[in-house]
């Protein structure tokens, strides 16, 4: 029986679906078994992140009201052979399927797939309820912005006040000379007010807004800062102990000449 | 309560007796207690004419069963009259006077309390903590408390990390200033005082709480 991880925000572009994107294929990577789901039906980009909008046929709510079996609904990822992505759809809402039946659906693709990683939408109300209906876990992703740490927190209440259990954080997005400069909240902040176990912090890295518009999750590229970021949380899920990266190494030889000359 | 001693007091007043009972031992001592007094110790002023009993039982709650025992202990000596037995009202017994929770006040969150509230967590913003009395809490306000929702003025808001989104006490509403963020950090409670909200150090609370017990070293 595998693991149902659902991927929350409350707020919304705080990278969800990026993050959803990026840990199931860093799993998938190391080996996993993966099912991706989208339950953000009326919105779904899930597909588009991961490059595979143009193999869709049957999606979430087709197979929620049976007009297909939910092998038939799933695609499968061009790159690996073991990940797997069942999309949602695009013409319905949200009040198209229930938080009954999206369970069932995640019960059966548990059977099958050792991670099953559920793309949340934003918001608390039905999309939401949908989202966690089947979830073992949750990862509850901010951005170091008050408002999104607002959501997080009320989504982190909503989220300990039904069945899962203790909810891991990420914090996405970060700038370290923002943070430096007192400009941004610090993680520690972030943490302080969050009060749940973190898992991983991802710098913000444009490679990720190319990767998304191509179609090719950032973890694939070793080049990326977030990639390495996202390929430690995946290590972290499978419960091997990384440390967190350093958020400033990268300025590597040029900023140490400038502290050298004294105009850094 | 250790000593066994004078749980049961009587005292005789102009038209009858009182007797006071001990609120803090067991109550099967007591009523041991009172049974051997009415049978021993006492019989000279507890035999005779017909005498009017107020039975005060302090702060002590007793059930409807408890009472009945204890008046039927009374009841032995024909001549003793009940005419009242006094304990808190029963409303009041569901208001402990103060209860300890804990945990995480979230965004969106609201805690209500009637009562004094002993809170061991952080109130985060866009959380609430609402209470008829006083709030204390052990960790940090980042979002709103209310004390005295009933319209209590007397009710106070003690914090341990006071950054608060914003106070309430009765039907007062403040917020902090803005160039809040530069305060020393140590333990603080908000009051009113002529209807103004105040901060001041938890050290200082006596001064509002005179009832309190405080600790002056040796």
């Amino acid at each position: 029986m595998g693991e149902a991880i659902v991927v929350t925000s409350g707020k919304g572009g705080v990278g969800k679906t990026t993050t959803s994107a990026n840990i199931g294929t860093a799993l998938a990577l190391l080996g996993k078994k993966v099912c991706l789901v989208d339950t953000d039906i009326g919105l779904r980009n899930l597909d588009v992140v991961m490059g595979l909008e143009n193999r869709i046929i049957y999606d979430l709510v087709d197979v929620a009201e049976g007009r297909c079996r939910l092998n038939q609904a799933l695609v499968k990822d061009k790159r690996f052979d073991e990940l797997y992505m069942l999309p949602a759809a695009q013409t319905k809402d949200k009040n198209a399927v229930s938080p009954e039946q999206v369970k069932d659906i995640v019960l059966e693709l548990k059977k099958e797939y050792e991670y099953v990683i559920i793309d949340c939408p934003a918001g608390i109300e039905q999309g939401f309820k949908n989202a966690i209906a089947g979830a073992d876990k949750a990862i509850v992703v901010t951005t170091p912005e008050n408002a999104a740490v607002r959501d997080a927190d009320r989504v982190i209440g909503l989220l300990e006040s039904s069945e899962i259990a203790s909810p891991k954080l990420i914090v996405n997005r970060i700038r370290p000379n923002l943070v430096k400069s007192g400009d941004m909240l610090d993680i520690e902040d972030v943490i302080q007010v969050l009060n749940i176990d973190l898992i991983g912090i991802v710098p913000d890295d444009e490679l990720v807004i190319k990767a998304a518009n191509s179609g090719e999750p950032t973890v694939m590229n070793p080049d990326s800062r977030a990639a390495i970021a996202y390929r430690n949380i995946a290590r972290r899920i499978l419960g091997d102990t990384v440390p967190l990266m350093h958020l400033d190494q990268k300025k590597g030889m040029f900023s140490k000449f400038k502290k050298i000359f004294g105009i850094g | 309560m250790a000593v066994k001693s004078n749980h049961v007091t009587i005292k005789g007043i102009k038209d009858g007796l009182v007797f006071l009972l001990d609120d803090e031992c067991e109550y099967e001592e007591l009523l041991g207690e009172l049974r051997y007094k009415l049978e021993h110790s006492h019989q000279n002023i507890l035999t005779g004419p017909i005498i009017h009993v107020d039975v005060k039982l302090g702060s002590r709650r007793i059930t409807e069963e408890q009472k009945q025992r204890m008046l039927d202990i009374l009841k032995q000596k024909g001549n003793l009259l009940i005419r009242s037995v006094e304990f808190p009202e029963p409303e009041q017994a569901q208001v402990p006077p103060y209860k300890i929770m804990c945990g995480m006040v979230r965004s969106g969150q609201v805690l209500h309390h009637d009562g004094d509230l002993l809170f061991l967590g952080d109130v985060n913003p866009g959380g609430s903590i609402l209470c008829t009395g006083d709030i204390y809490i052990l960790g940090a306000l980042r979002g709103m408390a209310h004390a005295g929702v009933d319209g209590n003025e007397d009710s106070i808001i003690a914090a341990s990390h006071f950054a608060p989104t914003q106070l309430r006490i009765a039907e007062q509403i403040s917020r902090p200033p803005d160039e809040w963020e530069t305060r020393e950090t140590s333990m603080e409670f908000a009051f009113l005082q002529n209807g103004a909200m105040q901060i001041d150090k938890i050290s200082n609370i006596v001064r509002l709480r005179p009832d309190f017990n405080v600790f002056k070293g040796v």
